[in-house]
């Protein structure tokens, strides 16, 4: 008898061992096979090939600088001087930065370093220490460069255009212009526009002004002047940019805890110890299943048809898709409560709302509460790809400056403010969420 | 003290009243608490509808005009609806894949870093709050910005989506994860050093097997949420049945067959691995209690 039982239980001993062992090296098998098979749909191997490590250093090299095109039109020898080559960032006449002089049509650009560019009658002239002077004559609708043999692979020259790259900066020569790139760290006119009388200034000169200098316009105050300024921002278009981030915070806000309004009583009618009728709770069920199911991007479409591009559309697009979600979390919570207290309640002779509302509210209000507040952090990221698609809110800025593929320092500008809003507002409902749960 | 000591003083009502009183100032705090948060929402929701193209209430009647017109235009042409469905199945399968894939890459990532930022499993304990801040910084990096730079560094296709979606699956996991193991029982992990065993036999034979039902059903949770993201990745960027969706979209009129064979798809994926997902996780966790 006990032989028996002792063979038996050896056999189920070897048979799940057997098992273990299988999975042990079936699991990771697996996992290394779908991964091969990914590997080749989706074209890994072509990636190096396709990757674009220019556009990678251009984005980085955005991130913590800005470049200032120098550029003269060679059918009238006109030079501007532009920040990231945009109109609102042109010089104005009779302001240089200090690094570029003008005179008798002869331009000068100081690159640091010894590095010096000049733009004169003959043609652009760039002297690096240490190789010698680039010289690029526009001749009969051609460019011609003369530059000290052999070449050195930082010039290329092809047929219309010929461009310099150094450390110190960018040189290109084509037939229409001639422009230099001056690489400088820093996001300029970041406070101030060129046009601002407040660009340029040091925080102390700024201080001063603000305090007891005279006024600029003697309108208005100089510090009012100086938030105009800086809010008007035609460059870095903070007001804009204001307005996008609490457009973004908004939808998350009113699209969470409308969600919540509308699924607390559906849900009361979904959870199997507050609803009698079992084909009710079954139909509310399949309702959030539904709404689930239709998922964000295509409500969002629908809405986005019916209500036009803004922030309401997205906040009425995180609302259904979350009353869904809600509701499901919801009636799981009203089926998990302590029955003792309802019944404490009922035993005064409370009828059913009362029983909610005294004996059911407050247990589940900080549960409730703390799932809210965790989808309200989800929403704020999730309201960022709605507002891209929907058409409000930093999404929307974000997605318009990436299609633009030139303004990188303003996506840098964007993913920094969209991580710091997560952060922040992961951080106060983190803070409030263990408030709540401590009592 | 005097008031302990003898007992309320005579004159006022006693506890009674003082408890009335507690909870009057109770329910005036609450109430004033209720009134801004009410009063936030409408002011917000005014803000709202003033920035929006088109205002709530007419939109509210025209809400239901595109979904009929869609319909409208599908049933003429039901017929084609399967042959489409069948047209678009593999961008359903490269949707379905660019999930898995980052769900599986971002699981494993969370596996390695989730016990490094684990007090009691660390192997180097003073680095515990460094490895919990990587994991915040991947968490608090929304999906479409890792999505949107890699497709301009990397070109279109499912990489920059995948690769996106996991570093964001990683961050997420890993906290999860970390919670799970924080709560694992160490004497296993004892009896192994004791042995011998080093930090990653520890970690593969003493905890994987005790939270591995928690962190499977942690993953499948993801997968879904996965599947739903990169569909809408592929809807903003490039890839799989959101850019499918996307062009049936703007081609509008004439090719609303395809956006309902595509709605269908997607909302059968859905609902198939959440039922599938809610069913295998109740398995999980119920299994564990007997």
């Amino acid at each position: 008898m006990t032989t028996m039982v002792m063979s038996d239980l050896r056999g189920q001993v070897d048979r799940l061992f057997r098992r273990k062992r299988l999975a042990a090296f079936g699991v990771p098998a697996v996992v290394l096979a779908y991964l091969v098979y990914i590997f080749i749909a989706f074209d890994v191997a072509g990636l190096a090939d396709r990757a674009r490590m220019d556009n990678a250093r251009i984005l980085m090299s955005d991130f913590w600088s800005f470049k200032t095109h120098v550029t003269q039109d060679n059918r009238n020898g006109e030079v501007v001087v532009a920040i990231e080559g945009e109109t609102k960032g042109t010089y104005p006449p009779g302001m240089l930065p200090d690094w570029v002089t003008m005179a008798d049509g002869v331009t000068t650009i100081d690159l640091g370093r010894g590095h010096v560019v000049v733009y004169d009658a003959t043609g652009a002239h760039y002297t690096v220490p240490g190789y010698g002077t680039v010289s690029a004559v526009s001749e009969g609708g051609k460019v011609v460069l003369d530059a000290p043999e052999p070449l050195p692979d930082w010039i290329e020259v092809a047929e219309n255009r010929i461009q310099v790259t150094t450390n110190q900066g960018r040189f290109s020569v084509t037939r229409n212009k001639t422009e230099t790139f001056r690489y400088q760290p820093g996001w300029e006119l970041w406070f101030f526009t060129l046009d601002s009388p407040f660009y340029g200034k040091s925080s102390f000169e700024l201080a001063q002004m603000a305090i007891w200098g005279d006024r600029v316009d003697p309108d208005i105050t100089n510090l009012a002047h100086m938030g105009s300024d800086f809010w008007n921002n035609a460059m870095w278009r903070h007001k804009d940019v204001a307005w996008a981030i609490s457009e973004t915070i908004l939808m998350a806000f009113l699209g969470t805890f409308m969600a919540a309004i509308i699924a607390l009583p559906m849900a009361f009618v979904a959870a199997s110890n507050f609803s009698r009728f079992g084909a009710l709770r079954f139909a509310m069920r399949r309702v959030f299943d539904f709404v689930r199911g239709v998922d964000a991007l295509i409500w969002t479409i629908v809405l986005a048809r019916a209500f036009g591009p803004g922030p309401m559309t997205g906040a009425l697009a995180i609302m259904i898709t979350d009353t869904g979600a809600f509701g499901k979390q919801f009636s799981e919570t009203l089926e998990n409560i302590d029955e003792k207290q309802v019944e404490g309640i009922r035993s005064t002779g409370a009828n059913a709302v009362q029983r909610a509302r005294f004996g059911v509210i407050p247990q589940i209000t900080p549960v409730l509460l703390g799932q809210i507040l965790y989808s309200f952090e989800s929403n704020t990221r999730s309201a960022t790809i709605i507002g891209a698609i929907v058409g409000g809110g930093i999404g929307l800025l974000l997605t318009q400056a990436i299609s633009t593929q030139k303004d990188w320092e303003e996506v840098a500008y964007y993913m920094v403010l969209i991580i710091l809003m997560v952060i922040v507002i992961d951080t106060i409902s983190g803070w409030i969420r263990r408030r709540l749960i401590r009592g | 003290m005097t008031d302990v000591s003898f007992g309320p003083q005579p004159g006022k009502g006693g506890p009674k009243s003082e408890y009335l009183a507690m909870v009057r100032q109770k329910r005036l705090y609450g109430s004033i608490i209720l009134m801004i948060f009410v009063l936030m929402m409408i002011s917000g929701f005014q803000v709202a509808q003033d920035r929006n193209a088109g205002d709530f209430v007419p939109g509210l009647k025209h809400l239901f005009d595109f979904p009929a017109e869609v319909l409208g235009e599908a049933w003429t042409n039901r017929a084609a609806i399967p042959g489409l469905i069948a047209a678009h199945f593999p961008s359903l399968v490269e949707t379905v894949n660019i999930a898995a894939v980052s769900t599986l890459v971002g699981a494993l990532m969370a596996m390695v870093i989730a016990p490094l930022a684990t007090r009691g499993l660390a192997p180097w304990p003073r680095l515990i709050p460094v490895f919990r801040r990587v994991l915040d910084v991947l968490r608090a990096f929304p999906e479409i910005i890792i999505a949107l730079v890699l497709i301009y560094i990397l070109g279109g296709g499912p990489v920059p989506a995948m690769i996106a979606i996991a570093l964001h699956t990683a961050g997420a996991l890993g906290k999860m994860f970390s919670e799970v193991a924080e709560n694992a029982d160490l004497k296993p992990m004892e009896g192994l050093a004791s042995v011998g065993a080093n930090w990653t036999q520890r970690m593969w034979v003493g905890l994987l097997p005790q939270v591995a039902p928690d962190w499977f059903s942690y993953v499948l949770q993801r997968f879904e949420i996965n599947i739903r993201a990169s569909a809408i990745l592929g809807f903003v960027g490039s890839g799989g049945i959101g850019y499918d969706l996307k062009i049936a979209m703007q081609w509008g009129q004439g090719r609303y067959d395809q956006v309902v064979a595509i709605f269908l798809l997607l909302f059968v994926t859905i609902v198939v691995v959440d039922q599938l997902s809610s069913h295998y996780r109740t398995t999980l966790v119920k299994g564990r209690a007997t």
